[in-house]
């Protein structure tokens, strides 16, 4: 007997599509219209406009790890703000040392070390020399520490509004500790003023077309890889701890490890996000980690369409570009925007885009082609069995 | 009925929740391949009975044996569960968004059902012949690619059934298998349980009569936490501590009489 | 105001006779009283450029004391340039002092006192003297006591020295550490007197006695900002609590209906003062609390009507509209009050009562802790003793039965929620006494009371009070030691551990709704 596929699978046929699509448009695309000669011509890609995308992109990858925890798991995390943080900061570390003497003060430490008047490098910052320490480190601290945060949340057996408030409270803490100026993370300035990249200049907009490249890359294969976990045996285990934890615990496995696994990846992905990050806009500060930017990393998968990876990364570049274009000619508004978001993706449209989408298919498309069966059909089947 | 007979063994569990005790001194044992049938009024502790043995509410004094000499009482959920100890809520708990195939699929019994296994695991084609023989023995054999959230009460039930036996375990409790089901579900019900019973022992938890006349070979009576009489259904009905306290009323008695 | 001046003239002339008895010591031995000319002299100096005169005027003026000099002195100062106006400001300073220490107001009083007491000058001892022998109040004669002793203690007189000391160890003054500890040092130099070991013996033992006093005061102080911290909380969460434990509905706006209140405590208080007389302005707040449950109520009936019950058993979904609507609610009221307005608090709830020496206890939080304690109690009342309650009690643990028994179900949700809003109302009129009225009032203290809800456990409110006392005194326990945001950080990792053994908080209901 052969397995059957699930109708929810079978149209990710049409989502492998979209996705090679995308990901030609993205890769080759952009790059490829930034580059033409002529800078006047009306499909000519600026910097500005290819940076700004690179980094949609990065919190497209932050999105996909979170719509493992939130879309799939139904595990709300609102303190993604953090590990993205984390990432970021790692390469902010490591880019702030790389300045060395072309800083404002001329010192071999970062500024805000010589403004806080710290007279030595702390340790903590020494092996961030090493960049591939801090590429190690912007992946892997995250990484650990969503694993032990996540070990004594779930072990206890943490969930649902308990699990989210917590993360919050991680998060007005993690943003409250950055702050200061003795943790030696740059304060509410946080961490800026980039020179270069393993001896690339970052101002070259060849530097950050490669950047952009490398970023098209990563959120591919942070898809592949998210695919590959949806699509497992674990995928589906997953799935089944949002609809019946209890079942699944009765099952035989155990919902706490499982859970341990995702929230882990999806740190993962929100560090490699935020290392992605701060090469591209040169800046990092508290105020992007904190409760709010954490919640708003949630919204961006809710507007896309949680339970569906092309949906999550969507919502990131949607979202985002909104914001931009947004705060640039009506900067009182945005606030109300997204506000408003935040009650219209959850009460009018609760799938999301890619939800929304769908349903007008379906009312395009006949209804008759259904795979969902009715009801009476099932039951006879029921009494056949006997 | 010697302990090393038996399958599981309780003796002296207590169960306090703020200081109602759910269940008080409690002495209760299941043999190998015995369809027990477990009754009592609302708050008896039959519930309370069953998450006791399978690791969800942790008694405050007593012991927990299963088979021969394992101890329950330190193990959590889920190891139970792969020592062989199946059970079946009392109101279906499926995966809704799961076909009703992929439930079956995560609920068969595996050498691992750690991450990485399930990461990487495939089903072999065993696998999935019992998966479809189950779907036979549960009647769901043309739903398999449906969504187990747009199936019927019944269906649903049933399915968890199937989910319980999938994971081949040595004993299978049902908490009130056929609530909400037609007379006629009911019954096949009741002939599904004594067909599983030749190989599994099961524990069954029902107030419906004659539902428990149909499937039960021995009956225990709870109330207020304590056995108050075991025995086959008959001796059972005829015992008058049982009639007082769990029959209750007059009028229901008086069926009882009359239906003995 | 003209009784005060007689009473002024009054003390000044009665003064004379002890002025003229110090003066007898002072460098200057003046013997009799100077004629009038002499101080019109002095006040014509002061302005003269001349430098020695000009500190000469200063000293005789200030031996003078006569605090009607004060009008014209302001008239000199007005019109000097800016050294003689340094030059005059001590003198005006010390005249001024020693006015208010007849005056009716006990706290003015009081800080004239502590003022003449650091000025040093040994020239104001008499004042104190007189203005001590006049005064009933506790507090008011401790700081003069206090000034009195600080000024001997500077003095060339070793036994004045000496007693000075022994009176600032027996009133356990912490003003007078710095002074003491110089005194130790002094004796501690190698080439110290026998007078100067003496003394600092007597300063020891008086730094001891201090010293003892500030740290019980130190934690009594610790314990009184805990209770103050925690009652803010407490009425804070209670709302919260009420809505998650009762409704299962986790409001992040509950921040800005708190927020809503502050405001219409805020318009309340411009009304006052633009429409009734200004002698009802002190009672403008009693008015603001009714006012600001009213309207954060409405606000909240109309989120639960509009939002809310649409997403009953969708928790999560719901923490995630109401953020939105907190989103808006935050950015109206930055659009429509601007940035940062504040609120007076009224005369009666400004100041505070002192418990003992180092120990002062502010109306305003003081009146913050009452205001949580009749919440709880009327919150228990109305929930314990009403039919209301009983219904709302019903529909909380058996929504179905409830209404199958004929109750309203949805009614009673409205109402709870309006209830739980109305709480957040008033608990933001009770925050505009401790701070500004801002649009991301809410957003301080929202993440903590979450955390005492859920430390709490759901449901029981006996859980919401201790879990907010503990956190409320945790937190102001820690802060000494590990400052404010390591205090926290401490803080989200002791709740965690403490979830650790109790996943569903200190108080849970156990038992087979427990999962439900």
């Amino acid at each position: 007997m052969n397995e059957p596929r699930n109708n929810a699978q079978s149209t990710q046929g049409g989502e492998g599509l979209l996705f090679w699509l995308a990901g030609l448009v993205l890769l080759v695309g952009l790059p490829v219209l930034n580059v033409l000669p002529d800078p006047e011509s009306w499909v000519h890609v600026s910097d500005f406009t290819l940076n700004r995308f690179g980094k949609f992109l990065c919190f497209g990858i932050l999105a996909l790890g979170l719509d493992l925890i939130w879309g799939y798991t139904g595990i709300l995390s609102l303190g993604h703000g953090v590990f993205f943080g984390l990432g970021a900061y790692a390469i902010g570390m490591h880019l702030m040392l790389t300045i060395g003497t072309e800083s404002v003060y001329g010192s071999a430490l970062p500024d805000f070390m010589v403004w806080n008047q710290v007279k030595e490098l702390p340790l903590f910052w020494k092996p961030f020399y090493s960049f591939g320490v801090a590429l190690a480190g912007a992946v892997l601290v995250p990484t650990l520490f969503a694993f032990m945060f996540g070990f004594l949340a779930f072990r206890s057996r943490i969930k649902g509004v308990y699990f989210a408030i917590i993360t919050q409270a991680l998060a007005l803490c993690a943003w409250l500790v950055f702050n200061r100026n003795e943790t030696n993370l740059g304060g509410t300035n946080g961490l800026t003023d980039f020179k270069q990249l393993l001896g690339f200049r970052l101002s070259e907009p060849g530097t950050q077309r490669a950047l952009y490249i490398l970023t098209v890359l990563c959120l591919g294969a942070a898809y592949v890889v998210c695919r590959r976990i949806i699509r497992s045996r674990a995928g589906r285990v997953l799935v089944a701890v949002r609809d019946s934890e209890q079942r699944v615990l009765f099952s035989g496995y155990s919902p706490a490890n499982y859970k341990l696994f995702v929230f882990v990846v999806s740190a993962a992905l929100a560090g490699l996000a935020g290392a992605l990050y701060v090469p591209q806009v040169g800046i990092i500060t508290p105020a992007q980690i904190g409760v709010l930017p954490s919640l708003e990393m949630v919204i961006w998968v809710a507007v896309g369409g949680r339970g569906t990876l092309v949906g999550a990364a969507l919502g990131a570049v949607g979202v985002n570009w909104a914001r931009s274009v947004l705060t640039n000619y009506f900067p009182e508004l945005w606030p109300f925007f997204l506000g408003g978001l935040f009650i219209a993706v959850v009460l009018l449209f609760p799938d999301g885009l890619v939800g929304l989408f769908a349903r007008m298919k379906e009312k395009w498309v006949a209804s008759g082609l259904g795979t969902r069966k009715s009801l009476p059909a099932s039951e006879a089947g029921g009494q056949e069995a006997q | 009925m010697t302990e090393r007979g038996s399958i599981i063994y309780l003796e002296g569990v207590t169960v306090d929740y703020d200081g109602f005790k759910a269940l008080n001194c409690l002495n209760f044992i299941v043999n190998y391949n015995e369809l027990r049938v477990v009754i009592g009024p609302n708050g008896a502790g039959k519930t309370t009975l069953l998450d006791v043995i399978c690791g969800k509410t942790k008694p405050a004094e007593g012991r927990v044996i299963f088979g021969r000499d394992v101890d329950l009482l330190p193990l959590r959920e889920h190891e139970i569960v792969q020592l062989g100890i199946g059970r079946k809520f009392q109101a279906p708990s499926i995966y809704n968004n799961l076909t009703v195939w992929e439930n079956l699929d995560l609920s068969l019994k595996r050498e691992s059902k750690g991450v990485v296994a399930t990461l990487l695991g495939k089903s072999s084609a065993a696998e999935r012949d019992r998966i479809g023989r189950t779907l036979d023995t549960i009647g769901l054999g043309d739903c398999a690619r449906q969504r187990a959230g747009s199936l019927s009460h019944g269906q649903k039930q049933w399915l968890e059934i199937g989910m319980v036996i999938l994971q081949d375990p040595q004993l299978i409790m049902v908490d009130e298998p056929v609530a909400g089901m037609t007379d006629k579900e009911t019954e096949q019900t009741g002939l599904l349980l004594q067909s599983l019973a030749e190989k599994h022992a099961i524990i069954v938890i029902e107030h419906d009569m004659a539902f428990v006349r149909q499937i039960a070979r021995t009956v225990t009576v709870l109330h207020e936490g304590a056995v108050i009489c075991e025995g086959p259904v008959d001796k059972v009905q005829a015992d008058p501590k049982v009639q007082e306290i769990y029959l209750g009323h007059r009028k229901q008695k008086n069926a009882h009489a009359a239906a003995g | 105001m003209k009784s005060v001046l007689s009473m002024v003239l009054l003390g000044a002339v009665s003064l004379w006779g002890a002025g003229q008895a110090v003066g007898a010591e002072g460098p200057r031995g003046t013997t009799a009283a100077p004629p009038l000319s002499f101080i019109d002299k002095a006040l014509t100096d002061l302005s003269s450029g001349d430098q020695a005169k000009q500190d000469a005027a200063v000293l005789l003026l200030s031996e003078q004391g006569d605090p009607g000099l004060l009008p014209k002195l302001e008239e000199i100062r007005d019109n000097a340039d800016r050294s003689v106006r340094l030059a005059i400001k001590p003198l005006m300073d010390l005249l001024k002092n020693r006015a208010n220490l007849a005056s009716s107001d006990a706290d003015r009083r009081r800080s004239a006192a502590a003022d003449l007491g650091s000025s040093g000058k040994p020239v104001v001892i008499p004042w104190l003297e007189a203005a001590l022998a006049g005064e009933s109040n506790r507090w008011v004669r401790y700081t003069i006591e206090e000034s009195l002793a600080l000024i001997r203690l500077a003095s060339d007189n070793p036994d004045d020295k000496i007693n000075a000391a022994a009176k600032l160890g027996e009133l356990r003054s912490p003003n007078a550490v710095p002074a003491l500890k110089e005194l130790l040092l002094q004796a501690g130099a190698t080439d110290a007197t026998d007078q100067q070991k003496a003394l600092a013996n007597t300063a020891r033992i008086a730094i001891e006695q201090i010293d003892i006093q500030a740290s019980w005061a130190n934690a009594f102080e610790t314990i009184f900002r805990g209770i103050s911290l925690s009652s803010i909380l407490l009425i804070m969460s209670l709302g919260l609590a009420i809505v998650f434990g009762l409704m299962g509905v986790i409001n992040m706006a509950h921040g800005e209906l708190m927020m809503i209140g502050a405001y219409a405590t805020f318009v309340t208080q411009e009304c006052f003062k633009a429409y009734l007389p200004a002698g009802l302005f002190d009672y403008y707040f009693f008015m603001s609390m009714p006012v600001s449950f009213c309207a954060a109520a409405l606000c909240g009936l109309i989120l639960e009507a509009t939002v809310i019950r649409f997403l009953y058993g969708r928790p999560l979904e719901t923490m995630l509209a109401t953020w939105g609507v907190s989103l808006v609610l935050i950015q109206a009221a930055r659009v429509y009050f601007g940035d940062l307005t504040s609120v007076v608090a009224p005369s009666w709830l400004s100041g505070g009562a002192q418990v003992m020496v180092g120990v002062y206890l502010p109306y305003n939080r003081l009146f913050i802790i009452v205001l949580s304690i009749l919440c709880v109690a009327g919150i228990y009342f109305l929930l314990f003793r009403t039919g209301v309650g009983l219904r709302v009690r019903a529909v909380m643990q058996n929504r179905d039965m409830s209404s199958c028994l004929g109750i309203p179900t949805r009614k009673v949700d409205a109402y709870t929620f309006a209830f739980g809003s109305g709480l957040a109302g008033l608990a933001g009129c009770a925050l505009t006494l401790i701070g500004n009225v801002e649009p991301g009032l809410g957003q301080n203290y929202i993440v903590d009371s979450f955390m005492v809800v859920v430390t709490g456990g759901v449901g029981k409110l006996m859980g919401t009070i201790v879990a907010s006392l503990g956190i409320g005194g945790l937190n102001k326990l820690l802060e000494p030691s590990f400052g404010a945001v390591y205090g926290k950080v401490l803080i989200l990792v002791l709740v965690i551990l403490f979830l650790q053994r109790r996943p569903s908080g200190l108080f849970t209901i156990k038992g087979r709704h427990a999962d439900a």
